[in-house]
């Protein structure tokens, strides 16, 4: 007994060290792994109305810029609103019936980013909105460019988004056009505007230029939203699968106003596939 | 009355991090870590347990604003344990010498020494932590050369501004 009192005694620095030490490597080792990173987050109360309140000041440097995007994003929609108005009034007008012209299957909710880190391996947005906006884990990110992350920690008024630039993050693409062929988006950690596609079947043709859009395989993130081209396609023979440097569209450095999508029929999809297991 | 500049100090570093210094990202992604010189200005005491525990509560503040897990945490408060070897080393002080030990009246060049090392070390690490694989080692590398140049000119600009000259 004594012995283990003068061992204290002794080490009682290194011990209280070690403790530390290994207190700090639990948060860092919980923050990888997805659904359990509950303490060291930006999305709570403290931070959040920190960021939001420093957000305040440099919203104004890029003001241009956000106004900018917006007009183009309007462009676009309205270009849009036409192509569906003129098919619309020539063809389909006479078949619709009403539970397909009213059926929503998305919502989509605006948020502004007051936190955005893309400096590491592995990293997160914060955007004010959270709980009360009826914004939950795992939904969607996007801005008018193309895909931003997917939410996964969550407070009242903030909440937390792994950017597509971070090691975990995995997002169903594929390569826009007729082929269904699809693979998983991922980050290698490097370029912050290259992305990478993986498991892409080798007969899948795909040519450098090649627009890359989301898979809508998963209950997440719609078909269709924009990612980016393909700059670069690496098929190492040995593999069945080839990897596509994909260039995004978005510039990662700068997101400021983004859309939060929630799928209004993911309980459902999640019901079903997992009936199917047993 | 030092104390109440020391903490309230700190406390404007913490800020001036998380909202200045972390959102640099000069050539995309280098940022300066200055917030490690929280060892160095910690006084030195022959108790060290508010220094150990300090310095993980300070990390883990840092944590908290950038969505890293534990590793500010991790890497500060390693640096903070060996902080007493190389003052020992560098400066070749005794036990006794401690208790008097100040930073500001040692010369530059023993200085110099003991701030380089100690960010070096505590770069490496956090660089380590934030790669969180054993792929891309070089990356570690550059980012803990690269960020130390930065933190270390940060460090020795700001001593030199702020530092009163002997009347």
């Amino acid at each position: 007994m004594q012995q283990l009192i003068y061992f204290i005694q002794k080490y009682k620095y290194f011990l209280f060290f070690l403790l530390l030490e290994l207190v700090a490597l639990f948060f860092t080792i919980n923050n990888h792994s997805f659904h359990k990173s509950k303490f060291i987050s930006s999305a709570n109360s403290f931070t959040g109305g920190l960021y939001e309140k420093t957000n305040q000041f440099s919203e104004y440097l890029d003001l241009k810029k956000t106004n900018e995007s917006l007009a183009e994003e309007n462009a676009r929609l309205k270009n849009e609103r036409e192509i569906t108005l003129s098919i619309l009034d020539s063809t389909v007008t006479l078949s619709m019936n009403d539970s397909s012209k009213y059926h929503q299957k998305y919502t989509y909710t605006l948020a502004k980013a007051i936190n955005n880190k893309f400096s590491t391996s592995f990293n997160f947005l914060t955007l004010n909105r959270g709980k009360r906006d009826g914004i939950d884990v795992e939904m969607a990110v996007t801005n008018d460019k193309g895909v931003i992350g997917v939410t996964d920690q969550i407070s009242d008024s903030y909440v937390r988004v792994r950017s597509i630039l971070n090691k975990n993050s995995s997002i169903n693409a594929r390569i826009k056009g007729d082929s269904t062929y699809f693979g998983n988006l991922k980050w290698d950690g490097r370029d912050i505007q290259i992305l990478q596609l993986e498991d892409i079947p080798r007969q899948a043709i795909v040519k450098v230029g090649d627009t890359v859009i989301t898979g809508g395989k998963s209950t997440i993130f719609p078909e269709g939203i924009l990612v980016g081209t393909v700059s670069s396609i690496n098929s190492a023979n040995s593999t069945a699968a080839s990897t596509i440097d994909v260039t995004l569209f978005n510039d990662m450095k700068n997101i400021r106003y983004v859309y939060v999508i929630s799928n209004l029929e993911k309980d459902e999809i999640r019901t079903i596939e997992n009936q199917s297991n047993e | 009355m030092n104390r109440i500049y020391l903490i309230i100090g700190l406390i404007l570093l913490l800020f001036f991090q998380v909202f200045v210094l972390n959102n640099i990202n000069f050539l995309g992604y280098i940022n300066p870590y200055l917030y490690v010189l929280f060892v160095f200005v910690f006084p030195v005491n022959k108790n060290r347990f508010p220094l150990l525990f300090l310095a993980f509560l300070y990390g883990l503040l840092v944590d908290l604003f950038s969505d890293s897990g534990g590793i500010h945490a991790f890497s500060l408060l390693f640096v903070a344990y060996i902080r007493i070897l190389f003052i020992k080393a560098v400066f070749q002080k005794s036990d006794t010498d401690l208790s008097i030990f100040k930073l500001k009246s040692e010369p530059f060049g023993k200085v110099f020494n003991y701030v380089v090392i100690l960010t070096v070390i505590h770069h490496f690490i956090l660089f380590s932590l934030a790669n969180f694989s054993f792929q891309n080692f070089s990356g570690v590398l550059l980012n803990t050369l690269f960020s130390s140049v930065f933190t270390l000119i940060l460090y020795f600009f700001g001593t030199f501004i702020f530092s009163r000259k002997p009347q």
